[in-house]
């Protein structure tokens, strides 16, 4: 572990009040000096840089600390939960007796040992851009901006801006798990306004990951300025889309957004074991055509999803959720895989100390299928082809959901033609899963832009899908007839 | 319950306003909150989470000449405070000149005495406990599950509460603070509908002082009959038709036209309104308002994130629009005056924002606008994130009812409903008598003389 980086937490190992066994079983004995079936201290710690540029200026340059303990008492299907942000001996203390009154029985025992979790390392948080100079960022930056502007005359507004970000977590837990992982995470981006003959429109570029400024030497800012660029001229001529329903091939990578929204939230435990959830006990049943394999994967190298541990200290896995289109899984945190009688699947997460964890999605992949691109695009007589995406939500009682289209053609006799206007798709998960026609066999991941919400709590995650062709799903554009 | 002393609060502002002027800031804004909540959850009759916690926090923003940097820490160890300070010196560094930053003219600030008093924190709020939420969450849940049989389960009922306290000290001279409250209650039972399918429903209250928040037992019964009359949802046929929007709907509408009269979004030409001033942007019905200045208002404060005086501003007058909102800086580039509304994030950074931004009541009652309407979808909630501010286009799930000759036919989901944005503002043909004063965005019932749905 480098002692080289600024930033440590104190907390941790490298730290200036490191948190040992000792303090770790003191906090646990308050926690559970009521009894209870379990108990967690969380402590986090989240140093973040972020740099604005815009009209070729850089305007603002940021950077926050933020750090505390969470502190977690379970007993039965309820939980207690304290935080507090000084990580002084009495104010964690209080944190834990404030928990413990969710119990109220007698004391339980703290555990005598600790054992830490072996885990895998999936990102490197020795050389963290923290570290590195704000100059290396801002000349990044600044060769987005002089990109995009040299890119096209129309070009009339740029914006670039990076965001850096270094989470340190420190778990222990009442079944004697000792947990630590350092968490880095990049996350670029470019925007600009182009203008021509009167009408104006805006086109992105974005991406990022678990790493360190090396993610530039294979997508560099001139690549994110151009494909921005791109995005706008492409919409200066957008036309508007039809409504109704129509085929939908949807471009490999953040069209998994799709997956995220149609299954990815009806497949987290805590809604199935509430039977909230239009997936509860349908495991072993036709959810998806036979087309499809859809995992929950935080092994992916780098990736913005990606946890070498979840915030419970459990190591995750890759998840098979559905396996040739029959309901295999769920994702699990602690409290759902107790109840399911079944191991706990790494899907444990929370957004900061400030929130107890519950299940939820890191990466989430369709993994690839038979047909070459062009041929489902050929295949298509009228339809449409996404190829931006801007985000979607899910109603995961009735399994209703909607993602939202930025760049997007007509497609007519199997050719891509006319681009047209964002607009939102709708579907119902199972129902579009289960139209699934056609599947690439070009898998690709989200180059680490997406962040999901659930009950208040922002996690990272990733998506991936494969070239995609749904036979039908509503359009919803302005265009009737 | 906490006291919160906006004096201490200053005081903490103001060493930290000198330390950064000491280490080379020429100007130095410190932003400091303080805080507590506490929210529960019960399900199916048990509680299921207790949360509760306090917090502190201080956001910095400091100038050197023109070059602008914002530091944010919870760290307010000594230590903590140090780094804090050196960051945002050192980063002023990193920075560039910006010709249009600077803080604004101190003739324009506000002085303290002058602050008025919007009642926006009650000691009630500050005093619910644990076992008291708990007991309003069990009896809401208890109220909506008793509405009919087929409602047999439960997403939970949540009752939260938060107080806090924050101030704002600047080198250009303004020293204020404001404690506030806010409490809420919410409901979200779930029924079995035909197909394996659940239909989820919900309703909530929230108000800033605790006899203004709906009963448990009132927002129980409401969020169990909203969720029956989901039961036999479907899908409609694509067409073109009349839409009207529930108060929670239609504050999400206007809620995107706030966002497309931010001074930020006008000079960054990242809206459709650009050069409107002036021009008719909605139908003569529509009158629109800014108002921070309403006593117990959700979005109301005493001053700007800036030291303005807090102000009314008419945004959109019988149609026309009269004003962008903005901060110093947006002033500047659109070489106008702030119209005092400037926020402060909680990072330290600053740029413009509404208040409380409504949509004026009209005459009918929401009942007459149904009666008034032969077809329409009436909707009551929407998803997803289809909206282009920089053309005004407009895309959303949307699900509700179909009103045929007045009357609710049956309901209606897995829609879209599409139209540029400025187009179904000029067709607003009705506005309701009901504004929801819930949010700080607040509307009545609006509807829209026709719109796309697409469906089957």
């Amino acid at each position: 572990m480098s002692s080289t980086s600024r930033y440590h937490a104190p907390f941790g190992p490298a730290g200036s009040a490191p948190v040992d066994a000792d303090i770790a079983r003191r906090l646990l004995s308050a926690a559970l000096a009521h009894g209870g079936d379990y108990a967690d201290l969380f402590y986090e710690y989240n140093a973040a840089g972020s740099y604005a540029l815009e009209e070729g200026i850089l305007k603002s340059a940021g950077r926050s600390i933020a750090m505390g303990v969470g502190v977690r008492v379970m007993k039965g299907d309820a939980t207690g939960y304290a935080y507090v942000q000084e990580l002084t001996p009495e104010a964690m203390l209080r944190a834990a007796k404030t928990a413990a009154q969710i119990a109220a029985g007698s004391p339980v025992q703290s555990p005598q040992a600790f054992e830490v979790p072996s885990t895998t390392p999936r990102y490197d948080a020795q050389a963290l851009s923290l570290d590195l100079s704000g100059e290396s960022k801002r000349d990044l930056l600044q060769r987005a901006d002089r990109a995009a502007r040299a890119a096209d005359p129309r070009v009339i507004r740029v914006e670039a801006s990076l965001h850096e970000e270094l989470r340190e977590i420190l778990l222990a837990t009442s079944s004697g798990k000792l947990a630590h992982d350092r968490q880095p995470m990049i996350r670029f981006s470019v925007r600009v306004i182009a203008e021509d003959g009167g009408k104006r429109q805006s086109g992105s570029s974005g991406g990022g990951g678990r790493m360190s400024l090396e993610y530039f030497d294979d997508r560099s800012p001139e690549w994110h300025a151009k494909e921005a660029v791109r995005h706008a001229l492409a919409m200066l001529d957008a036309r508007d889309c039809p409504a109704g329903d129509m085929e939908v091939v949807l471009a490999p990578g953040d069209s998994g957004i799709l997956l995220h929204e149609a299954v990815g939230h009806g497949l987290e435990a805590d809604f199935n074991r509430k039977g909230t959830s239009n997936y509860t006990n349908k495991i072993g049943e036709r959810v998806a055509s036979d087309l499809c394999t859809v995992v929950d994967d935080a092994t992916l190298m780098n990736s913005r999803g990606t946890i070498c541990v979840d915030d419970e200290g459990n190591t995750p896995e890759k998840a098979v959720l559905i396996e040739g289109g029959v309901l295999s899984g769920y994702m699990h945190d602690q409290h759902s895989a107790k109840h399911y009688g079944t191991k706990p699947t790494g899907n444990g997460r929370r957004e900061s100390f400030q929130s107890h964890p519950m299940p939820r999605m890191t990466n989430t992949l369709l993994l690839a299928g038979p047909h070459s691109p062009d041929e489902i695009i050929r295949s298509v007589k009228k339809g449409i082809y996404a190829r931006k995406f801007g985000g979607g939500q899910v109603d995961i009682s009735n399994g209703d959901f909607v993602f939202s289209l930025t760049e997007s053609y007509l497609i007519e006799d199997g050719k891509i033609t006319a681009p047209l206007k964002g607009v939102n798709l709708i579907g119902n998960g199972p129902d579009v899963m289960c139209k699934v026609s056609m599947l690439g066999n070009d898998l690709e991941t989200s180059d680490g832009i997406w962040t999901c919400g659930k009950d208040g709590q922002s996690v990272p995650v990733g998506v991936g899908c494969p070239t995609i062709k749904i036979a039908s799903m509503t359009v919803g554009g302005t265009q009737l007839g | 319950m906490a006291d919160y002393d906006i004096e201490k609060l200053i005081q903490l502002g103001a060493q930290v306003v000198e330390r950064a002027r000491r280490a080379g800031a020429d100007v130095a804004e410190a932003a400091v909150s303080e805080g507590a909540h506490l929210s529960v959850k019960v399900r199916m009759g048990e509680a299921e989470l207790v949360e509760e916690a306090g917090s502190k926090s201080l956001g910095l923003r400091v100038m050197r000449g023109q070059q602008v940097a914002v530091t944010y820490t919870s760290d307010l160890t000594e230590s903590g405070l140090k780094r804090f300070i050196e960051d945002a010196l050192e980063l002023a560094h990193l920075s560039q000149p910006d010709p249009f930053a600077g803080p604004p003219d101190t003739a324009l600030l506000s002085k303290a005495a002058d602050h008025p008093n919007l009642e926006l924190y009650d000691p009630k709020v500050d005093e619910i406990d644990a076992a008291r939420a708990i007991d309003m969450a069990k009896r809401a849940e208890a109220a909506a599950l008793k509405v009919d049989s087929r409602l047999t389960n439960s997403e939970g009922a949540t009752v939260s509460r938060q107080a806090g306290a924050s101030a704002l000290v600047t080198s250009g001279g303004f020293q204020g603070g404001v404690r506030g409250t806010y409490a809420s209650i919410a409901v979200h039972p779930v029924a079995d509908d035909v197909d394996g399918k659940k239909r989820s429903g919900y309703y909530w209250s929230a108000r800033r002082f605790a006899d203004a928040i709906q009963s448990p037992e009132e927002v129980g019964l409401e969020a169990g009959r909203r969720t029956i009359a989901k039961l036999g949802s479907r899908k409609i046929d694509t067409q073109e038709v009349a839409v009207i929007f529930d108060p929670d709907s239609a504050r999400s509408i206007i809620g995107l036209l706030a966002g497309c009269i931010n001074g930020g979004a006008i000079w960054r030409k990242g809206s459709y309104l650009i050069e409107r001033e002036g021009q008719q942007v909605a139908s003569s019905l529509v009158t629109i308002v800014d108002d921070p200045l309403i006593p117990r208002g959700p979005g109301s404060r005493p001053f700007d994130g800036e030291g303005l005086a807090s102000r009314r501003n008419s945004i959109v007058d019988q149609g026309v629009l009269k004003t962008f909102v903005l901060d110093t800086y947006s002033a500047k580039k659109l070489k106008k005056q702030s119209t005092g509304n400037a926020s402060r994030g909680s990072s330290g950074g600053v740029g413009p924002s509404t208040t409380n931004f409504i949509l004026q009541p009209g005459q009918h009652t929401p009942e007459q606008i149904l009666a008034d309407t032969d077809r329409a979808l009436y909707v009551t909630d929407m998803m997803g994130f289809g909206f282009n501010a920089v053309t005004g286009d407009f895309s959303r799930g949307a699900s509700g009812f179909w009103i045929e000759r007045g009357q609710r036919a049956f309901p209606v989901s897995e829609v879209t409903i599409s139209l540029n944005l400025d187009e179904m503002l000029k067709r607003i043909d009705r506005i309701g008598n009901d504004l929801d004063f819930r949010t700080s965005v607040c509307s009545p019932t609006i509807r829209i003389s026709g719109m796309t749905v697409a469906g089957k």
